[in-house]
């Protein structure tokens, strides 16, 4: 990744600008410096818990365990296509309207 | 003489289902209160005035007809804008969803009306949820109804706002990380964090699934108690919801705190807790011991580690479940010719969420990227197991736990908003509880300079009637805590 200066011990301003491509947002200068900025005061408190051994624990997500949960297999109402394409913000005829892919 | 915005809900319930109260009146006062007040406080986002009166015409209707009516008739409740609801504009208080209009209800929106009670309007949130002051909102700020110049708490801030002012008796928030529990205790009213699967989460705008409950804000315990009796329960399309009965939590309440065993968790009154919070605590705890509870000290040093563990796994389900978020199928889509597929996006997105939601969402796409995957996400996951495990193991000795709800009075507004890790550091004491699934209470237990402070009792696994139980024997030995506040 380069040299990292000391207030970009965590996070570089490169890496802000790659993870936040990844997650699809698009930044401005400002946001890139400030974001960075704060990811590594944010991220070294978040190191904090390396402190602790973690070995033998599992990741449980559930306070109460569940096992698998089925319903009955019927058809319901579905939304009519007039409700689906209600709050799309561009739609020709009975389509969403997409960017281009090609 | 008090308004009629002062009688409890239930009781309201009960004179409008006897004919002796009409609906429409009720639902008036809140409106009227609404028009004078609101455009101070800043409570609502949306408000269906004249769906609103309808409803509660048709109601009076009902009883006039004889028609056995629900347990909430003709009782306005505001709904938190991230719940959908069929027909109103569901906000999330974000640019994303500004014109956003569900095509159903939620399953707690469908118990509402199943129980005759009336949708007063939807009620203003820090955006996504994501905050603790209600002021990252699309729409501007909540003022605290106690100081206009003060936070309401948040994320549910319009919620607690709204039921502290008078403008609604009943509403409902969510609460991912404290946001029912942290504005009830800013804005001095009664807020329940049900335990994880309680109630359906069918219709909550998802920020992080695996943390978060719809609950009810009221300002007595009986009506608190009353509202989540009606959304509580199964429901088939949310499969994490748990195989309870729907019931009613009232028969847990009355009586003393008798072989009630507390314990005042000893990390969550630390250092960082404001004075005057660590002295209405144990005023408060003075109380539950004069009802005949036995207080003692417990220490779970893991939660210290609590906070980190819940904002890594809460940002790393935010950026997972705000990715559906591309202005194709509904939501707010950048103006653009030409840009390609990612591109578009990109820029969609970019414009669309206010600054702390893109923190989060780049945050937790980071901490679940490869290599930083077991270092954060799966590290914090396993934190939560211990925190979980450290809960439980204390639960054996205690029915509750007590500690502060927050470690500080209500702040100022823009006070901390410029710096987001001393603004996540007041979400100190709520966390834990998310991540341990388990219910909490947060109860009006003192004043700080004329800002309400809150206690907060914590219980096992659907232990909500206890915790009902001890609020409301607290709110007869201390009516004085339980005030509104003086708007005028």
């Amino acid at each position: 990744m380069g040299e990292k200066s000391k207030a970009e011990k965590h996070i570089s301003r490169r890496e802000v600008e790659h993870v936040a491509w990844l997650a699809r947002i698009e930044l401005s200068e400002e946001e890139k410096k400030l974001y960075t900025q704060q990811f590594n005061q944010i991220l070294a408190y978040f190191s904090k818990l390396a402190e602790l051994d973690t070995e033998e624990v599992p990741p449980e997500l559930h306070v109460v365990s569940l096992v698998n949960v089925y319903r009955d297999d019927k058809v319901e109402k579905p939304l009519s296509r007039g409700e689906a394409l209600k709050n799309a913000p561009k739609k020709r005829e009975e389509y969403f309207e997409a960017p281009k892919i090609l | 003489m008090a308004g009629l915005f002062e009688l409890p809900a239930w009781e309201a319930a009960r004179h409008i289902r006897g004919g002796e109260l009409l609906a429409e009146e009720y639902v008036s006062c809140f409106l009227e209160r609404m028009e004078k007040l609101d455009g101070r406080v800043k409570a609502y986002i949306t408000v269906v005035r004249e769906e609103a009166l309808k409803q509660a015409r048709l109601v009076d209707e009902k009883v006039k007809a004889g028609a056995r009516l629900g347990r909430l008739a003709g009782v306005p409740v505001a709904v938190k804008d991230n719940i959908c609801t069929s027909g109103i504009r569901t906000t999330c208080a974000s640019r994303m969803l500004e014109n956003f209009v569900p095509p159903y209800d939620a399953t707690v929106v469908e118990r509402l009306k199943a129980e005759d009670a009336v949708i007063l309007g939807k009620t203003n949130m820090d955006e996504f949820a994501m905050g603790t002051s209600t002021e990252t909102s699309y729409f501007g700020p909540t003022k605290n109804p106690w100081n206009l110049e003060r936070v309401p708490g948040g994320s549910s801030g319009g919620s607690a706002a709204a039921v502290a002012a008078g403008m609604a008796p009943l509403s409902l928030g969510s609460d991912t990380g404290g946001s029912i529990r942290c504005p009830a205790s800013f804005c001095g009213v009664v807020g329940l964090k049900p335990t994880y699967g309680l109630v359906s989460r069918y219709g909550l705008i998802a920020y992080a699934n695996s943390l978060e409950q719809i609950g009810p804000i009221a300002f007595n315990t009986r009506d608190c108690s009353l509202l989540l009796s009606v959304i509580a329960g199964r429901d088939l399309r949310d499969s994490t919801t748990l195989s309870v009965e729907a019931g009613s939590y009232d028969g847990a309440l009355g009586g003393d705190l008798k072989g009630f065993k507390v314990g005042l968790v000893k990390e969550l009154m630390g250092e960082g807790t404001h004075p005057a919070v660590v002295e209405a605590l144990q005023r408060f705890a003075g109380k539950l011991e004069e009802l005949g509870a036995w207080i003692g000290k417990v220490s779970l040093p893991i939660l210290e580690y609590a906070l980190p563990a819940y904002y890594i796994i809460a940002m790393s389900e935010a950026s997972s479940n705000l990715a559906r978020y591309d202005g194709i199928r509904y939501g707010f889509r950048a103006e653009g010719e030409g840009l390609d597929w990612s591109r578009e996006f990109s820029v969609t997105r970019s414009l669309g969420f206010g600054s702390e939601v893109k923190r989060r969402i780049i945050l937790g796409t980071y901490a679940l990227s490869a290599g930083y995957y077991d270092r954060f996400f799966l590290k914090a996951v396993k934190v939560a197991t211990m925190i979980r495990r450290s809960l439980t193991e204390s639960f054996k000795k205690f029915s509750l736990l007590l500690a502060p709800t927050m470690p500080l009075p209500p702040f100022r507004l823009g006070e901390k908003i410029s710096d987001p890790l001393a603004l996540y550091m007041c979400d100190i004491d709520t966390v834990p509880v998310n991540l341990a699934g388990v219910p909490a209470i947060s109860v009006p237990c003192g004043f700080h300079e004329g800002l309400p402070l809150g206690a907060q009792l914590i219980a096992p696994p659907l232990g909500e009637g206890r915790l009902l139980k001890a609020a409301e024997a607290y709110e007869k030995a201390a009516p004085e805590m339980f005030k509104r506040p003086p708007l005028g």
